[in-house]
């Protein structure tokens, strides 16, 4: 028997979605819209009467407060009145079934054998068919997840396909031609280019038989460019004007040279496991990694930021023997939110879509988990509109005797966590190649939901089992699923798995789906035998599946069995050394942008507000407030503070145990608007600022790691991979400058977006976070101006640098003098900071970046609700160019490595004789009055204003 | 002997272990128990003197905040729960915690566990991280001795207090069981986003008829310490306990003296 259950408000009670989607209606330019009410559908079948479905709707489902219920579904009649259902797709998992099964359950009824949601919006309003369907498809729903149901829910069908019938699948490789071989790769979403296919080929020779299809999809998965990173890893042939360089593995070559040379004591395991880990103190290490979710986040946003942050997490629990993670990060590129509807690409959706999908999923996810999302950065540009780039970081915190592992011959594989379904095939593969309006079709099964809480109950239980010392070795099913989980941690040994034996959300999945599906929430574990009956005890008592499904053997193969057939049987030394070497060409050439002859304006207060409202400088708050920033209870500096808790933190800072003071700083550097001048200097930028950052929060240097994310275009072209590589120099001169070691990185190649045949590529991005220790956390600072009687000092020196600031992009230039950074000055700026911060005598801090002293300055300011003086003539300037002697290029100039500190004027002595030496400047004082004056070079005035217009110009742009 | 708290905790549940920091530094012994714990052995609840239920999305906030793990309650441990309430002891459920007392019915309390009020989606529609501004009001053991306006972070998405009809509010009021109203930095009751939800009459938090028995939609365990105040950069110490620590800090005497 199937029962829809209907529940809405009640009259008089205030629906707060059905008025949050008549808003967005209204934001889509469809004025005629009165009145959205919105009704939460379920379908709940079984072998129950009507007076269990009412029980079930009247003590479980309905909030009787404030909420009616119908078992009838609505239907409306009146003239202008329309309704719109959208459910699951069939196999897309249903987060609220298990949940609601259980409720169910705990009242005493069985018998209910589904239980699936869907949500119905009654529209009142003049609406066209057309505008019906702009809604349904601009705001309600997405096809790859979700369809508008037709007829009614109860009637349509609610299973998958029945049972499998096993069958042997073999793909004819032997008498394969060149051709043919090119289009088994194509046809299968294999990714893999002729060279492999060949080599493949030549493996399967050697043993006189065909590849089984699972075999292949695992060779693919091992080699793609997601799982193994042939191009930072490969050869490369280097141009860069009349020279030509020759790389052998450009990872080795610069980024993982540094931490090399650089030989830090405190750094306990670097570009190994799943994340970076270094030391915290004598009893725990932390570790951190960022990961990007970028093509499934552009298909289905929220799903895919979901299943990015449910990714990350599981990175941390899969290092050494599991961390516990601390706290989340998230930084976004999107394409601009005013970006006109009618210019967007085919296949794409609005970025503002995307840019709510996206904050949507990473806050239900970190939420849930209860893990704090303390740092992050947004920025828009066209060239994210196809394709936004969504990064995902977690750090987490162990006892260091947890922090390495190894798989012992004989140690049990198991499976713990989610089910396996038919979700996330060939996401590996499919985040390796190029996005294309057709993306959406052929790979819709690579774009999943996830279930936070699956992980949460794994989270939980995992550390229960470590902490017992249960098993011996653990990682994540990541990309690549099972195949690359087993695959990597039988690496040196070999592994046996019984594929029958892994749980499934539903039935009909063949050997090779059950092998390479993506499903989420899923840790590998190795298990010695005498500890797995207390092992699956320890995730059975809190409801967490855990399922042996294998053993880790002597034999250097994989393989596999289906009910007893060999489906799988490769050597690990294949798998993992087969893969061809391939010689990439890159070629970097310095771009010319056009220079802007700008007159020196009198009057720069417009000025300074277009900056302030530029949609990457604006204020973020809308975002913020959405993420549990607090949950743990350790964070110190949070993402917003200041008088009313509103202003733009630099570095975030936690502590992980609560009885301590001993704390982590968090931050990140990101500029893209550099890279598109000189990827080297983006790069020598990005980790200046995220240096600076912790620097500014009152944090040190001296035990801080790095960690590298490249988003970039398709690698095979010479001038994306050119400026690639001229951006990992500039992260190996700039890191060793600093002397701070990277520990942990990642890349995600091929971001580009294919259009009628014609690519586009991102900005090369790069992402550079830093992390690291805070020996007293009540000794730092956050960035609000305090008192109005307090001095303000410009630290570190300005140049005439104004490429690729954000005050040339408002007046629609580029701009070629792009900052440069001095690695070992800047590093003395940086430590002698630290040492005033730690003596106390720093009041606020905050470092320049986008927007440079003038926005630094008036966000201090705002935030502190304290108006400030500011003169020009008193900032240390330096220009290669004498025109650039002007107001406007001290003020918004983004030189690296400077500072804005408010100091006491009794502390005003100690402060200057600390800092002797540094580029230093006493340029202004905080003021009673609350408005922002600054007094240009000729000591007249050139801004005046109130701060509060300032402060409005600053939140208005994000206020969704 | 030091007061004996269980932190109930299950699938979704994340603020335990600062809630059980909180009570361990104010004085008491600890235990985390998961539900399944305590449904298989039901007569361990009576070895405790205080249950917490802690903030979280128990079981993801399906169906609505709080109501599956008050339905578990409801139907398998009532009478143990009632036989606890009944020897006069304590129970505070904070956010996820106070959503589930309240559907539960056991907050703002009577003998039958029927629902009086709800904790419903916020006028935003969606989660919200602030520092709130709070007015004593009513009266309750938990809040004894606290300052008239306190200063506590909430975060949540569905905690827009509704009763179930006019005389149940008024009801509520006249007998002292608002014990917390959201209100602006000078202690008047205020709209959004001093009132973060949209709560009736800005309420924050209730109790029971007895007292004892306290729900709170803001985290008085993230302002357990100074070092958790984001003002704490911008005035000097006062030498005054941080405004959460003396809610568990009264439990915890409360326990010592009466029980």
């Amino acid at each position: 028997m199937l029962w829809q259950a209907e529940i809405k408000e009640k009259p008089g009670i205030f629906d707060a979605v059905g008025e949050g989607v008549k808003k967005d209606i209204l934001d889509l330019g469809i004025k005629t819209v009165r009145e959205v009410s919105f009704i939460q559908v379920y379908i709940i079948e079984g072998d129950i009467d009507e007076s269990v479905a009412k029980k079930i709707c009247e003590e479980l489902l309905v909030d009787k407060i404030t909420q009616a219920y119908s078992l009838k579904p609505t239907v409306t009649n009146e003239k202008d009145s329309h309704t719109i259902e959208i459910a699951y797709n069939p196999g897309v998992m249903d987060p609220v079934e298990e949940s609601a099964l259980k409720g169910i359950r705990d009242m005493g009824f069985g018998g209910v054998s589904s239980f699936r949601t869907a949500k119905k919006y009654l529209i009142r309003g003049r609406l066209s068919a057309a505008q019906l369907k702009t809604i349904s498809e601009k705001l309600l729903y997405n096809k790859l997840i979700q369809h508008v149901v037709r007829v009614s829910s109860a009637s349509a069908a609610t299973h998958l396909a029945a049972d499998y019938n096993f069958k042997l699948i073999t793909v004819d490789l032997l008498n394969a031609s060149d051709r043919q071989l090119e289009k088994i790769s194509k046809d299968g979403q294999l990714f893999l280019n002729l060279a492999e296919m060949r080599q493949i080929k030549k493996y399967f020779k050697g043993l006189r038989r065909n590849p089984t299809d699972c075999e292949l999809e695992t060779i693919a998965q091992t080699w793609s460019e997601h799982c193994v990173h042939k191009t930072f890893r490969g050869k490369i042939e280097y141009k860069e004007g009349a020279q030509t360089k020759k790389i052998n593995n450009l990872l080795k070559s610069t980024i993982m040279k540094v931490t090399r040379e650089l030989k830090k004591p405190w750094c306990v395991s670097v570009f190994h496991d799943n994340s970076g880990v270094i030391r915290f103190d004598d009893k725990y290490n932390i570790c951190f990694k960022v990961e990007t979710h970028n093509h499934p986040s552009a298909l289905e946003p929220f799903g895919g930021a979901n299943t990015g942050v449910g990714g990350v997490i599981r990175d941390i629990l899969g290092t050494g023997l599991a961390a516990k993670p601390l706290l989340n990060t998230d930084i976004f590129c999107f394409g601009r939110p005013d970006h006109p509807f009618s210019k967007l690409p085919a296949g794409t959706l609005h970025p503002k879509r995307v840019a709510k999908g996206v904050v949507a999923g990473v806050r239900d996810y970190g939420n849930k988990m209860g893990i704090p999302t303390v740092n992050g950065a947004v920025l828009f540009d066209e060239g994210f509109v196809g394709n936004p780039l969504v990064y995902c970081g977690t750090l987490g915190i162990m006892p260091k005797e947890k922090s390495f592992k190894k798989v012992e011959t004989g140690d049990l594989v198991v499976v713990v966590g989610g089910r396996t379904g038919r979700d996330g095939i060939h996401g590996a593969t499919f985040s390796s190649g190029e996005l294309t309006h057709k993306s959406e079709e052929v790979s819709s099964g690579s774009v999943q939901i996830g279930n936070p809480i699956t992980e949460k109950k794994v989270l939980d239980t995992l550390i229960t089992a470590r902490d017992k010392n249960l098993y011996r070795a653990i990682t994540d099913c990541g990309a690549g699923g099972l195949s690359s989980a087993v695959g990597e941690m039988g690496v040196e040994l070999g592994a046996k798995v019984d594929l029958e034996k892994v749980p499934l959300k539903y039935l009909g999945l063949s050997y090779t789906e059950i092998w390479i599906s993506e499903s989420q929430e899923r840790m590998v574990l190795a298990v010695p035998k005498e500890n797995i009956v207390a092992l699956l005890k320890v995730f059975k008592d809190e409801n967490a599946e855990a399922t042996v499904i294998g053993e880790f053997t002597a034999t250097g193969r994989l393989e596999l069995f289906y009910a007893g057939n060999r489906v799988c049987d490769l050597s690990m030394d294949f798998m993992h050394n087969g893969l061809p070497e391939t010689t990439k060409k890159a070629a970097w050439k310095s771009p010319k942008f056009k220079e802007p002859s700008l007159k020196a304006a009198k009057d720069l207060r417009q000025g300074l507000k277009n900056i302030l409202s530029h949609f990457d400088v604006c204020s973020k708050e809308w975002i913020i407030r959405q993420y549990d920033h607090e949950v743990q209870g350790g964070s110190v500096i949070k993402p917003l503070m200041g008088a009313n808790n509103d202003g733009p933190s630099d570095a975030a800072v936690v502590r992980p145990l609560l009885y301590s003071k001993k704390g982590i700083a968090v931050s990140c550097g990101i500029n893209f608007k550099f890279g598109s001048i000189d990827p080297y200097w983006m790069a020598a930028s990005c980790i200046d600022e995220a240096l600076r950052q912790i620097v500014a929060v009152g944090g040190t240097i001296d035990k801080i790691a790095l960690l590298d994310n490249f988003c970039w275009g398709n690698p095979d072209k010479p001038d994306r991979l050119g400026s690639l590589v001229r951006a990992a120099y500039g992260c190996y001169d700039t890191a060793k400058g600093f002397s701070v070691p990277f520990v942990s990185g990642k890349d995600s190649l091929n971001n580009e977006y294919n259009v009628k045949g014609k690519s586009t590529a991102i900005p090369g991005t790069l992402l550079i976070s830093a992390f690291g220790v805070v020996e007293d956390t009540a000794k730092t600072i956050s960035m609000d101006l305090k008192d109005p009687r307090d001095l303000i000092y410009v630290v570190g020196m300005t140049y005439d640098e104004l490429g690729g600031s954000h005050y040339f992009d408002t007046l629609g230039f580029v701009g070629n003098n792009v900052p440069k950074v001095a690695p070992r000055q800047a590093r003395e700026i940086f430590k002698r900071l630290s040492l005033v911060t730690d003596k106390g005598l720093v009041r606020a801090m905050h470092d320049c970046s986008e927007g440079g002293i003038g926005v630094a300055l008036a966000e201090m300011s705002f935030a502190g609700g304290w108006g400030v003086d500011l003169f020009l003539a008193e900032v240390p300037y330096k220009a290669a160019n004498r025109k650039n002697i002007r107001n406007d290029c001290v003020l918004f100039s983004e030189s690296n490595s400077r500072f804005i500190v408010e100091v006491e004027r009794k502390k005003q002595k100690e402060f200057e004789d600390t800092l002797k030496g540094v580029p230093l400047g006493l340029a202004g004082c905080a003021s009673e009055k609350k408005e922002f004056r600054v007094f240009g070079l000729d000591n007249r005035l050139c801004v005046k204003c109130p701060i509060s217009e300032l402060k409005e110009a600053w939140q208005k742009p994000l206020k969704w | 002997m030091k007061p004996k708290v269980l932190i109930l905790r299950t699938a979704g549940t994340n603020c335990d272990k600062e809630t059980a920091f909180a009570f361990e530094a104010s004085g008491a012994d600890v235990e985390l128990l998961h539900i399944n714990a305590l449904t298989a052995d039901k007569k361990r609840l009576s070895d405790f003197q205080i249950l917490a239920i802690p903030g979280g999305f128990s079981y993801g906030d399906d169906i609505a905040a709080g109501k599956i793990l008050a339905n578990e309650l409801k139907y398998k441990l009532q009478d143990e729960l009632k036989n606890f309430i009944q020897d006069g002891k304590l129970i505070i459920g904070i956010c996820n915690g106070y959503q589930i007392l309240v559907k539960a019915g056991i907050l703002p309390g009577n003998s039958a566990f029927r629902q009086e009020v709800t904790l419903s989606l916020n006028d935003s529609a969606k989660f919200e991280d602030r520092w709130v501004y709070l007015k004593r009001a009513g009266k309750c053991v938990w809040t004894k001795d606290l300052p008239e306006i306190i200063y506590l972070p909430v975060a949540h998405g569905e905690g827009k207090f509704i009763a179930r009809d006019k005389t149940a509010l008024d009801r509520l009021i006249q007998n002292g069981q608002v014990v917390f109203q959201y209100c602006n930095k000078n202690g008047e009751l205020a709209g959004y986003p001093d009132n973060p939800n949209g709560s009736e009459m800005n309420i924050a938090g209730i109790t029971d008829e007895t007292g004892r028995i306290f729900g709170l939609m803001p985290h008085p365990e993230r302002h357990f310490v100074d070092l958790q105040d984001p003002r704490s950069g911008q005035k000097e110490k006062k030498g005054v306990p941080p405004d959460g620590a003396m809610i568990f800090r009264n439990g915890v005497e409360y326990v010592k003296k009466s029980l």
